[in-house]
């Protein structure tokens, strides 16, 4: 039977305040976080750390004892991630409870093979405490990563009225297949609700256009089509125009003009609008 | 078993479909309408689609079928209404329905049906 438990229950307090000597102004990084919290958590770490090796069980991480514990590294990390603190200042908080833990226990324990058994069980618990740490923290930050992807996914594509029955769709970035059904669906429903004939589609800020690109364009034109909307493309740069030859694209169906300016002109006659300058006598 | 109207407006006839087609009504559906246009001498046929909210391959190219017919027929073809994920599933299928006219609700199907009427009378 391990001494380290009765060890952590009997020095609670002065393990705390060894931890909070211990851990460097680097693992502190108090222009992020203020020694108060950094205590409370170290606290309560420690506490649910002791709750949760009660039992004798050292090994096991997954265990239901340590629930509330894994549940506080979780969070703790969750939250670092948004501080800014990186993966290794965070799993460093965990680690450097070791050395408190250690010289505690070798106040305690004589036995010198006691004492390295106690030492290597400890070292190997931390160590799987901090690893969880470190996968708690990239876990969140994917999230992160995920969130902002599917964000950016519905802020890059706005559909804009331009006029009575003319829509417009500026396109920037790369358009890959996830995103041309996102843009359709987006296009489709908007020309429905705002019951338009003419939907603009610009694609001044599409970096590249390839035969899948072209091809998923084609896609949206044809969509709009069968729902009774035309649609013209525009904003055709020079390098665009060419490789769409070379690439042997047919766009011969769809209406294409170089310029929003020129596509929006054409939209207004085919919805039957004349557009004359204010002659001022 | 279930029919789909046809209902004559003046020179054009209008279909409306509000039940969920299967193969068996689509292919009665191009029964009667041919044999209307004949009967009535229509001369621009109006399919209404705003309800069908799922179609397969098989219905795609009926809806293609049928607008040929009614050409062959002398009678213009215009499908309205079609719903957004209507259209993207027939995309995908690759049916892109080319020479069927299209037009956003029954209005603008008229007056498409109208102008095509009135042009083609002037080039006579």
């Amino acid at each position: 039977m391990s001494v380290i438990p009765e060890v952590i229950k009997k020095h609670e307090t002065d393990l705390l305040s060894d931890w909070m000597r211990e851990m460097t102004s680097s693992t502190r990084r108090s222009d992020l976080l203020k020694d108060q919290d950094i205590k409370n958590q170290a606290s309560q770490f420690i506490s649910l750390f002791s709750k949760a090796i009660q039992n004798g069980n050292l090994e096991d991480t997954k265990a239901d004892s340590f629930a509330d514990l894994r549940q506080l590294l979780t969070d703790m990390s969750r939250s670092r991630a948004v501080q800014g603190f990186t993966p290794s200042e965070t799993a460093m908080f965990v680690f450097s409870f070791k050395k408190p833990v250690i010289s505690r226990l070798q106040a305690e324990v004589k036995d010198a093979k006691v004492l390295s058994d106690e030492s290597w069980t400890l070292n190997q618990l931390i160590d799987k405490l901090g690893l969880f740490t470190t996968e708690a923290f990239l876990k969140s930050r994917e999230e992160l990563i995920m969130r902002q992807q599917q964000e950016m996914l519905e802020l890059s594509t706005p559909v804009v009225r331009l006029w009575e029955g003319v829509l417009a769709l500026p396109l920037i970035g790369t358009l890959d297949s996830a995103r041309t059904q996102v843009v359709m669906e987006s296009l489709l429903r908007k020309i429905v609700e705002t019951n338009s004939q003419v939907a603009i589609i610009d694609i001044t800020g599409v970096p590249t256009v390839d035969t899948l690109v072209a091809q998923h364009l084609i896609k949206t034109v044809t969509a709009a089509r069968l729902m009774g909307a035309d649609c013209i493309i525009s904003g055709i740069r020079p390098q665009i125009a060419q490789t769409i030859v070379h690439l042997g694209v047919n766009l011969s169906d769809v209406t294409t003009k170089s310029s929003m300016a020129d596509a929006f002109v054409i939209a207004l006659q085919r919805s039957g609008f004349v557009v004359s300058k204010r002659v001022d006598r | 078993m279930d029919r789909i109207p046809i209902l004559r407006m003046g020179e054009f006839l209008l279909v409306t479909i509000q039940v969920d087609m299967h193969d068996r009504l689509a292919m009665s559906l191009q029964d009667d309408l041919t044999t209307r246009i004949s009967e009535t001498g229509a001369r621009g046929v109006l399919i209404d689609i705003s309800s069908l909210e799922t179609v397969d391959s098989f219905i795609g190219r009926m809806l293609g079928n049928i607008a040929s017919m009614s050409r062959v027929m002398d009678a213009d073809t215009v499908v309205v209404g079609m719903q957004p994920e209507v259209a993207i599933t027939l995309v995908e299928l690759g049916l892109s329905l080319p020479g069927v006219r299209t037009a956003l609700n029954v209005e603008r199907g008229m007056d498409l049906l109208r102008d095509s009427r009135k042009n083609s009378e002037e080039h006579r």
